[in-house]
């Protein structure tokens, strides 16, 4: 025992990794179980229909949706360069490619219900919402958390831990989209 | 996640430690910020025991009613009144659900595990305490919205906790508009709340140890808490999915699991199953953790095979994964499937029953004190034992068939969660009181709760063994409508069980009485009465505000009971020699 001043603490053994990593690692991977959740029943349901999609629903806009795809994954790779160095250019970069990612959906999605696409319409358009409306929910929040960033960056209080985690989480939303996409578009 | 972890923003709380302990001594805090805002682990951990148990009162008494309108049906239940078909659904329902989530998982997981992991480790509070604040604050807002939901229009949610649509889905079937919704966002804020404390529970294990603590020094109680909390958030995912599609099936009309427009109602079955399984062994492992520091300490012995416990908990984790579909034998799912299903199993339970037999041998030549956490330990092992065998009959898929939807079934889990959620607590609570108030609570009067309630448990299920044996199906309010059901020996029987069921309720005020009492009026505890080697012994009783005056340092295993040559019969982690 070193300690023999009251309060001064005995070295700690070593953290391999930073507390904020470890929990989102944790939450990421009860975020992966609830899309994987998602996904299963999308499966079983269309497995067990006879026709999958349903005829006559409107069809889903594949190709725009391929390149706003494009925009959300360079913006993993804005976010990556983040961490690297020259944050501030690197997470407006990625929030600018988010955002057209965002509105993209929100603009499929108006356009989708206007042709008769809607949650009630069919069990197949209440899972298209569900999972492409989870995966936008995330991909908000996890940007309003970046601008977050961002804005303790300019101010220069953001703490390494915590931008790590945010950037995992960030990973999280971009690489589960080509999964989702390739489920429910392909 | 706007959240700096405990090292970085409560300086304050060691800067003054070694001077002045107490709570109070460094920082004025309101008695609000105190009870209600704190960050503080231990006071969190309280929160969360005081809410389960108080909503455990809550469920027993939805069992008395129910159990009452059982025994003598259509008379009024005193206290009650007249029991209605849809004042049973809603009371059964609610029990269920009640003693699941809002009893067993606050007060075995996050009470114990707020409480005993920082001071198990030896840190000085979980690495996100506000994090961990906000996991009750959300906890108490689905406590409060659960039982709201009697108090609005058409009453409580009544188609079981396993809600299974169309009945769970539909208004026009549940009869419940509000209350169903209002059940269904309850569970979901509730997972929310214990999925904020899983991750401060698991990120606390890992990287706030006490210098020293090497992964096989770790107790078992924090192991078990840990493993737990990766189950349920392994878990929990697919049930939240299924959760907002069934809520979306109620509120905005998707048929999800709608046969008519495409979906599946076995669906949720699967998703609910997927989660409801494993949730079984979430609430188990941190019941059996306890029972392993209890008896260690209690038998002055070694634990038998540590880490045999671990790979025995490992397994049954994994396994816990692949026999959900054992709730579905008559669901029409494949009999192949169900085949699968039966192995899977009936193979959980080797581990476990490894874990008994580590438990007994660890008690083989002990010197065994039965003292009253013991005793509730001991009859842990033995009840669970009753549990677990009954089960077997419930795995294989051809008995199945026979006994489900009986009183055979309800026995059987109610011979595996009450040793879970009520023998655990007790067992957690009367072990670890004097550490979390400093007294002792009155030992005489402890012991006589344990015999009677242990009787009384006892006499409640036995007979519903054999009336579910006889094919008394569950789901009935009233038996005086099914003749061959409508028989004075199986009359008997429900009025034996229900008996049994006041006896044990008439004693639970005395533990009740007896907990309060001795807070302020019970025998002053030191800091480690039970001679034990943990490291929450060796703080003070209670632990003041950062636990430790100096954080300990660890040197040994947790169970090194009786060691030949030392003067005395323990020796703690973190005494040097």
């Amino acid at each position: 025992m070193d300690s023999a001043l009251p309060g001064l603490r005995p070295t700690r053994s070593r953290v391999l990794i930073e507390s904020e990593v470890v929990a989102m690692v944790i939450f990421v991977f009860t975020e992966v179980m609830l899309f994987a959740g998602f996904l299963s029943a999308y499966t079983i349901i269309g497995s067990g229909a006879p026709v999958w999609p349903p005829v006559g629903e409107p069809e889903l806009p594949v190709g725009p949706t391929a390149v706003a795809s494009l925009a959300l994954i360079l913006s993993g790779g804005a976010v990556m360069m983040s961490g690297r160095g020259a944050t501030t250019r690197w997470l407006g970069v990625a929030l600018g490619l988010a955002g057209v990612f965002v509105v993209w959906q929100v603009v499929e999605a108006v356009r989708l219900v206007q042709a008769g696409l809607t949650m009630v319409s069919s069990a197949h358009g209440g899972f298209f919402y569900t999972i492409v409306g989870a995966h936008a929910i995330h991909a908000l929040v996890a940007m309003i958390v970046l601008s977050g960033c961002l804005w303790r960056q300019t101010r220069g209080g953001l703490s390494p831990g915590l931008f790590k985690a945010v950037r995992i989480f960030w990973y999280f939303v971009v690489g589960l989209w080509p999964v989702l996409y390739a489920a429910v578009y392909l | 996640m706007a959240e700096s972890p405990s090292h970085a923003h409560d300086g304050h709380a060691h800067a003054g430690h070694g001077a002045h302990d107490g709570h109070g001594g460094h920082h004025e805090e309101s008695w609000f910020v105190h009870y209600f805002w704190s960050t503080d682990h231990k006071m969190i951990a309280k929160q969360y025991l005081v809410t389960g148990m108080l909503m455990g009162v809550i469920g027993a008494y939805f069992a008395y009613v129910f159990r009452m309108q059982l025994a003598f049906p259509g008379k009024p239940v005193p206290g009650y009144g007249l029991v209605t078909g849809a004042d049973y659904n809603a009371l059964v329902t609610n029990h269920g659900a009640i003693m699941i989530f809002w009893v067993a998982m606050p007060v075995l997981i996050a009470a114990f595990g707020n409480y005993l992991i920082p001071l198990m480790i030896g840190c000085d509070d979980m690495v996100f305490p506000r994090i961990n604040r906000l996991s009750y604050q959300i906890f108490a807002i689905s406590a409060v919205l659960v039982v709201a939901s009697f108090f609005v229009q058409g009453g409580a949610f009544g188609g079981a906790w396993t809600a299974y649509p169309p009945l769970s889905a539909k208004a026009e079937y549940s009869l419940t508009p509000a209350g169903s919704s209002l059940w269904l966002i309850a569970v979901a804020l509730e997972f929310v709340a214990f999925l904020l404390g899983g991750i401060n529970f698991v990120t606390t294990a890992m990287n706030s140890r006490a210098p020293g603590m090497k992964a096989f020094d770790i107790p078992i109680a924090v192991w078990m808490i840990v493993i737990a909390s990766i189950l349920f958030m392994a878990s929990v995912g697919p049930l939240i999915a299924g959760a907002l599609m069934l809520l979306f099936d109620q509120m905005i009309g998707t048929g999800f699991f709608d046969p008519d427009r495409g979906g599946d109602p076995i669906l949720w079955q699967h998703l609910f199953w997927f989660f409801g399984h494993p949730e079984v062994y979430v609430v188990l492992l941190p019941a059996m953790g306890f029972v392993a520091e209890i008896i260690t300490t209690f038998s002055r012995k070694k634990m038998f095979a540590y880490k045999t416990v671990l790979a025995t908990t490992f397994a049954t984790g994994l396994l816990s994964f692949f026999v959900w579909a054992h709730h579905q034998f008559i669901a029409g799912i494949d009999p192949r499937m169900a085949n699968v299903f039966s192995v899977t199993t009936v193979l959980i339970s080797v581990p476990i029953a490894e874990m008994c037999f580590v438990y007994i041998a660890t008690l083989y030549g002990g010197s065994i004190t039965f003292s009253v956490p013991m005793l509730w330990a001991l009859a842990f092992i033995a009840e669970f034992l009753l549990g677990g065998v009954t089960g077997i009959y419930l795995g294989s898929s051809g008995a199945d068939i026979y006994f489900h939807d009986t009183y055979f079934v309800v026995a059987h889990f109610h011979y595996t969660f009450f040793p879970i959620a009520i023998i655990g607590s007790f067992a957690g609570m009367t072990y670890w009181y004097p550490k979390m108030f400093g007294t002792f609570m009155n030992e005489a009067w402890n012991k006589l709760h344990f015999w009677v309630t242990i009787i009384g448990f006892n006499g409640i299920f036995l007979p519903l063994f054999i009336t579910g044996a006889s094919g008394d199906h569950r789901r009935i309010f009233d038996y005086t409508n099914f003749p061959e059901l409508d028989t004075p020996e199986l009359q008997s029987l429900r009025v034996l069980a229900t008996v049994s069921l006041l006896v044990m309720l008439v004693i639970q005020p005395v533990f009740l009485i007896n907990f309060f009492y001795s807070m302020f009026r019970g025998k002053k505890a030191g800091a480690n009465p039970w001679k034990a080697n943990t490291l929450e012994w060796q703080a003070a009783s209670p632990p003041p505000h950062g636990n430790f005056p100096t954080l300990p340092e660890v040197y040994r295993g947790p169970y090194e009971f009786s060691v030949p040559g030392r003067d005395e019969d323990y020796w703690p982690q973190n005494s040097p020699n």
